[in-house]
């Protein structure tokens, strides 16, 4: 039988962990142990439900409905002083529940205070985009739709932006591999030299560190060297006598050594 | 509209049948003034741009992705790769950030040598700026004159770590090795030359020259409302009047110990962000001098010491038993972080830059992001291009400082 591959993430896992043990967590405080983050807090919760909240490691972290993310955003740059959107983008949470986390890194300038409002979203919901709000939004929010696929709804120019935009799937997703699916493999062949191809080339090679052992144009194996481009597979490999440039080496049989007396 | 076919192609850069008449014109991927592969779809009204689109991900090479499936200690080389011009400010980012997740201490020895090469390399990335900078605007003499410093100062990096472009300097934890023994003379020699040569040549070249000033005063104005809507961040938001520098208001590292000024500039233009840039440079060699006497005072431990997380320094592994245990397990199955999320800002040469790291308490961090200024910065094109001349098309990209290494990732 063949061994099971888990489909729902594809990333690189721990091969072994220890029966025993813990996890520890970031130690988090509560917003209330901070009266500027309390303050903000509570302007937050008068205007938006207020899932959870925690500071952790000096950043403020707010969870909301995916819905009131606007609103939110809006209380936090009018309200709260956060001028700068410093950054946003989504977590793959798929395989465990089912859901992306999206988040919103924030910064006040004047109070010099960091918060991250976060969300979860199902896939195939679409957020409410920042970009009237705070224009670093344009570019974050094209990059997540382009690595999630999670669109953001009114934003001016919902395309691609890192990868083609003739690209299929999403490269951040658990389920896409690190050295991309079947699709990427024959995106070059294709868009080079047509689908027509596709027999006399083969599937683009994705993965750098392979190394094909019958490949004579691209690699040579030492003690079985032969000339560049023949035909080789594993019935007609023959091993070759290793030889050794003469130039280089003492013979030091010959006798035409002679040992000091003394240090010269 | 054209209508293609076999007989008479698509052109993609005309637009026969407009009634504004506009002439759609690509720049870059592949242009010397598109600092690395920055592709620029213009639409021209004669020589003025009317809309301007950047087009990146030529050099996407997903390393967010990559950081997925690597355990924290074999991505930290790969963060070399994101702004290239400075690599270490990139390595210390990412080695913070998992610092700060893991709750450690790093020794004070460490501290100061990182300090001194994170400044080492601002010098290191301003210079290349002012150089390249220079060279688009047309002052070739500059280049050469930037370059050479820049190579002294890339020696002192080899000097220290044996590479002069990917770094990787830092380590989690502290830094991988100590100061060679001339190293801290030949820094000094290093900034008296540039002190020198900062006055009686950048400057004497460029401040007051009439054709640097006419090219880039009133050239890429950035309004600090602007600023701050478009996520700016380092000389882009300085550039603009807002006197926001992470060191000082969220002191890492040594900084709060350090006397240094934060020059702001309220021009707004290309020519506020250049003063900037060179006044940078003389902060950064004060803030050198100041470290270099801190050096002998401190203790020679480098690597923090945590031996749930870091490997015990090397005479331990070849002494003692259970260090050479830790040390396979952490080699071979890579640390495991508590779990949580972090996220630490940090003044790299270009602006903020910060990792995001979600830990799930797996070896393979669940989520990275790389908070890249170059990438923001990159953003702004769109809007600050319409209505320049296209002369001045290159002084603007010149003027961000945008490095492709980053804006990809």
């Amino acid at each position: 039988m063949r061994k099971y591959v888990p489909k729902d993430s594809v990333q690189k896992k721990a091969y072994y962990t220890d029966r025993f043990h813990v996890v520890p967590s970031t130690p988090r405080e509560k917003v209330d142990s901070d009266p500027v983050y309390a303050e903000q807090l509570e302007a937050l919760a008068a205007k938006v439900e207020v899932k959870s909240s925690r500071i952790e490691l000096n950043c403020m972290v707010v969870e909301i409905n995916h819905e009131d993310n606007f609103k939110a955003l809006e209380v936090l740059k009018e309200e709260c002083g956060y001028a700068v959107l410093t950054e946003m983008s989504a977590v793959d949470y798929l395989a465990k529940d089912g859901n992306f986390e999206v988040f919103y890194q924030m910064l006040n300038l004047k109070e010099v205070k960091r918060m991250r409002l976060v969300m979860r979203i199902e896939q195939g919901l679409a957020v409410e985009s920042a970009v009237p709000l705070y224009k670093s939004a344009n570019f974050a929010e094209r990059e997540m739709f382009d690595m999630f696929g999670i669109v953001a709804n009114n934003h001016p120019f919902m395309k691609r932006i890192l990868m083609p935009d003739d690209w299929e799937g999403n490269p951040l997703l658990k389920t896409y591999p690190l050295h991309g699916d079947e699709f990427a493999s024959w995106y070059e062949v294709d868009k080079i030299f047509g689908k027509d191809a596709r027999e006399a080339i083969g599937p683009e090679n994705r993965d750098e560190a392979k190394v094909e052992r019958y490949d004579s144009k691209r690699f040579s194996r030492v003690g079985y060297e032969v000339p560049f481009g023949a035909d080789v597979n594993a019935e007609n490999e023959t091993e070759t006598a290793i030889e050794y440039s003469k130039t280089f080496l003492v013979d030091y049989n010959k006798g035409d050594t002679k040992q000091l007396k003394e240090r010269k | 509209m054209q209508q293609p076919n076999k007989l008479s192609p698509f052109f993609e850069n005309l637009n026969f049948e407009r009634d504004d008449n506009t002439m759609v014109v690509n720049f870059g991927p592949q242009h010397p003034s598109a600092h690395g592969q920055l592709r620029l779809v213009l639409e021209l009204d004669g020589e003025q741009v009317v809309k301007a689109y950047p087009d990146i991900g030529y050099l996407h090479r997903g390393i967010e992705k990559m950081a997925e499936n690597m355990t924290y200690n074999e991505f930290l080389p790969t963060t070399d790769r994101l702004d290239y011009i400075a690599s270490t400010s990139n390595n210390y980012a990412y080695a913070l950030s998992v610092e700060r997740l893991l709750g450690i201490e790093v020794p004070r020895r460490a501290q100061v040598i990182r300090t001194m090469l994170l400044e080492l390399n601002r010098i290191i990335s301003h210079l290349f700026f002012i150089a390249t900078h220079a060279l688009d605007v047309g002052a070739m003499s500059m280049f050469l004159y930037a370059f050479r410093e820049r190579e002294f100062a890339m020696d002192l990096m080899e000097d220290y770590c044996g590479a002069r472009l990917t770094h990787s300097a830092v380590r989690i934890g502290g830094v991988p090795l100590d100061i060679p023994s001339d190293w801290l003379a030949n820094m000094e020699k290093f900034c008296s030359n540039l002190e020198h040569e900062l006055e009686h040549t950048y400057n004497a070249l460029l401040q007051e020259n009439r054709i640097w000033k006419m090219r880039l005063e009133n050239v890429g104005v950035l309004s600090p409302e602007d600023a701050l809507s478009w996520g700016c961040s380092g000389p882009m938001l300085r550039g603009s009047g807002i006197a926001y520098d992470i060191r000082k208001e969220e002191p890492y590292e040594l900084y709060p110990e350090l006397d240094f000024d934060v020059p702001v500039s309220d021009l707004n233009d290309s020519y506020g962000r250049y003063r900037l840039y060179m006044a940078e440079m003389t902060q950064s060699i004060r803030i050198i001098r100041q470290l270099m006497p801190m050096y002998g005072e401190t203790e020679p431990q480098l690597m923090a010491h945590a031996p749930q997380y870091i490997s015990a320094p090397k005479e331990e592994i070849m002494t003692q038993n259970y260090a050479l245990m830790q040390h396979f397990v952490l080699v071979t199955q890579g640390m495991r972080p508590p779990k949580g999320e972090v996220y630490v800002p940090t003044e790299s040469p270009k602006g903020e830059l910060g990792f995001y790291i979600k830990s799930e308490g797996e070896p393979y961090a669940y989520r990275l992001k790389c908070r890249a200024p170059s990438f923001f910065h990159t953003g702004i094109l769109q809007e600050l291009l319409v209505g320049v001349y296209i002369a001045d098309v290159v002084t603007i990209i010149g003027t961000t400082n945008i490095v492709f290494g980053e804006v990809d990732r």
